[in-house]
């Protein structure tokens, strides 16, 4: 069990050279909100990869295609198709007439004050949620892996917390870049090795391999042993409202992505619209590589280990890593825990950083302070003191909800309020001329507090019978509600202004004229 | 620099406004085929569950292969984008000249 702690601390220590380094490196506002807009195309793609290749992807995924088989493959699909409304749609205008946030191109044309502070609260809502849903996850992890050291579930959360802390306050963009980038490597070495080791194990022979799918055996609810083909569609999503589920689940994954402020933020530090192109599609390579990949870990774990084993260690997000530690010993199960742990902690590092953007940018400079800092450093300084704040918070709820949270409707419902309340008016603010502050205002609140009662009312919170609104995923109501509430608050009133500044935007989003440029070259 | 540009002037030209129509006549076409072809997995397998649980070889059955396709149709669809924006860099160029003049 020791290995594991050990390469984590390896992890640490690497991470910290990278944050000393940052930090001796960049000074000013722009070199620690957007890493000076000076990454090359591989490392922002890279690190878009590892901001979106979570503890919900890896440890997750896997979990729910070895407990449920294909209902799990579904969400590999889903998350990587995601990358065409990213590509098609958002990035490049995004950063042609942002700075460093998604509410910079609501400001553009709309009453700054009101859509940047609606901005900022859905950042910030979306950022915890997905926050709390990592640290939950780490602290659950660790308490089982590490056991015999002594580190309990709240010593585990508070070494998170204080880690992406001390990243993001010193190191700023730039080290969590570089941190994200590190474990984007390590857990793409990892997944491929484990995959290897998969087909390994089955003689290097596909057909083995599928053949086994075809048979897996467990014990049921009711006590009975059974097997199934683990590649049946809806052995989750079950009947009656499996199917609607599924297909709600499938609209908060296509638009939540071009709607997550941790995504977004990444295309400010590249250089131009060009270069946040190749980064999505370096980003779309690695990220479509691990997803398929998802089939030798879960369908692996499902054959290889087996569901029962799994449920008797450590539940359905320990798939991963017990499917190491039977193909590969003690050794490689502390090296795929340790990239677990690493993965979260990257990821958490990144929400911190967007959040605390966010409330500096938008809220203090912005909507506070008339979009002046009163003293030069200021923007930076509250951002630094605001990452404090988040990971205060964020280590509170986590341990105030316990290791045995349910952390899957965190992540859905991160999904569901980016695509519900952001992606909407992001879409309609760069290709509507009539939209107007009253409508992205309006929008922003209908996609929030939609998808927020939804959950409320679902399945995930009052479960399978007490539910009164009976899907897990609220997309198929809250999305189209996010842009009703947008164009109906949009047509109860006219703003001039707000119309004639569309030509402005758009030939700024088009063309690139006008752009931040890359401070560091 | 940007601030003596007469944006309303610039989105006049004959250049932008092709570049506005040469993008939209890839970005539109492209976004409903990739969401027709993505939305058509779940509903299939939500609605067309016997369909998609036929077997094609092995134990492989139709489900499983529609969603791998998924994969190679986002990539070709991004390939196809970046081959097709490096035009829209082009034209864009061509109307920042035009806005410096």
């Amino acid at each position: 069990m020791s290995h594991a702690l050990v390469m984590f601390l390896g992890f640490i220590a690497v991470t910290l050279w990278i944050t000393w380094w940052a930090a001796r490196k960049s000074a000013g506002a722009s070199a620690f909100f957007a890493a000076g807009r000076s990454l090359k195309a591989w490392q922002n793609g890279i690190a878009v990869a590892g901001d979106y290749m979570s503890a919900a992807s890896f440890l997750g995924i896997a979990g729910i295609i070895a407990f449920q088989g294909y209902d799990g493959f579904m969400y590999s699909v889903g998350w990587l198709v995601a990358y065409l409304t990213v590509l098609l749609i958002v990035a490049e205008p995004l950063r042609n007439a942002g700075k460093y946030t998604m509410a910079d191109v609501l400001a553009y044309r709309l009453s700054p004050r009101p859509v940047r502070a609606m901005g900022a609260v859905s950042t910030l809502t979306v950022g915890t949620f997905y926050m709390i849903a990592q640290m939950v996850g780490a602290g659950a992890l660790v308490s089982l892996l590490l056991k015999d050291t002594g580190i309990t579930y709240q010593t585990a959360v508070v070494g998170i917390g204080v880690l992406m802390i001390v990243y993001v306050v010193f190191g700023g963009m730039l080290a969590t870049t570089w941190v994200q980038i590190v474990k984007a490597v390590l857990l793409m070495a990892g997944t491929i090795l484990l995959s290897i080791l998969v087909l390994g194990h089955y003689g290097f022979s596909f057909g083995a391999f599928f053949e086994a799918i075809g048979h897996v055996t467990y014990t049921n609810a009711q006590g009975a042993t059974v097997t199934q083909d683990f590649m049946t569609p809806l052995l989750r999503y079950t009947p009656p409202y499996g199917a609607l589920d599924l297909i709600s689940l499938g609209m908060a994954l296509i638009l939540g992505t071009a709607g997550l402020p941790h995504i977004l933020v990444r295309f400010y530090t590249v250089s131009d619209a060009q270069t946040a192109r190749k980064s999505v599609v370096w980003a779309m390579f690695i990220i479509g590589s691990f997803y398929i990949l998802t089939t030798f870990l879960g369908f692996g774990a499902a054959t290889i280990v087996g569901r029962d084993f799994i449920a008797a260690n450590g539940g359905n997000n320990m798939s991963a890593p017990l499917l190491a530690q039977a193909l590969g010993g003690d050794l490689f199960f502390a090296f795929i825990s340790a990239i677990a742990f690493a993965t979260i902690l990257a990821v958490v590092a990144g929400l911190t950083i967007s959040a605390s953007t966010s409330f500096a940018h938008d809220f203090w400079t912005n909507v506070l302070h008339g979009g002046r800092e009163r003293r030069e450093g200021e923007e930076v300084r509250v951002a630094r003191i605001t990452a404090f704040f988040v990971g205060g918070i964020s280590i509170l709820i986590a341990i105030v909800l316990g290791p045995t949270a349910n952390v899957a409707f965190l992540v859905a419902l991160a999904f569901a309020v980016a695509a519900s309340a952001n992606l909407p008016v992001i879409v309609l603010s760069l290709f509507w001329r009539r939209f107007n502050t009253a409508g992205a205002v309006c929008g922003l609140a209908t996609g929030l507090v939609s998808s927020l009662v939804l959950i409320a009312m679902s399945p995930s919170i009052l479960g399978r019978d007490g539910a009164i609104f009976p899907l897990e995923n609220p997309g198929i109501v809250s999305i189209p509600l996010g842009f009703l509430g947008a164009v109906v608050g949009t047509l109860l009133t006219r703003e001039p202004q707000a119309e004639q500044k569309f030509t402005e935007l758009s030939v700024r989003a088009n063309t690139g004229l006008g752009a931040e440029r890359a401070s560091s070259h | 620099m940007t601030r003596d540009v007469d944006w309303e002037q610039l989105a006049a030209t004959a250049e932008f406004k092709s570049l506005l129509r040469a993008k939209a006549r890839f970005v539109v076409p492209a976004t409903i085929f990739f969401i027709v072809y993505y939305f058509s997995l779940p509903l299939l397998v939500g609605y067309a569950p016997q369909l998609m649980a036929r077997k094609v070889f092995g134990v492989v059955n139709v489900a499983y292969l529609f969603a791998l396709s998924q994969f190679l149709m986002a990539w070709v669809v991004a390939w196809l984008y970046v081959r097709a924006a490096a035009g829209f860099d082009r034209m864009a160029r061509d109307v920042v000249a035009k806005g410096s003049r």
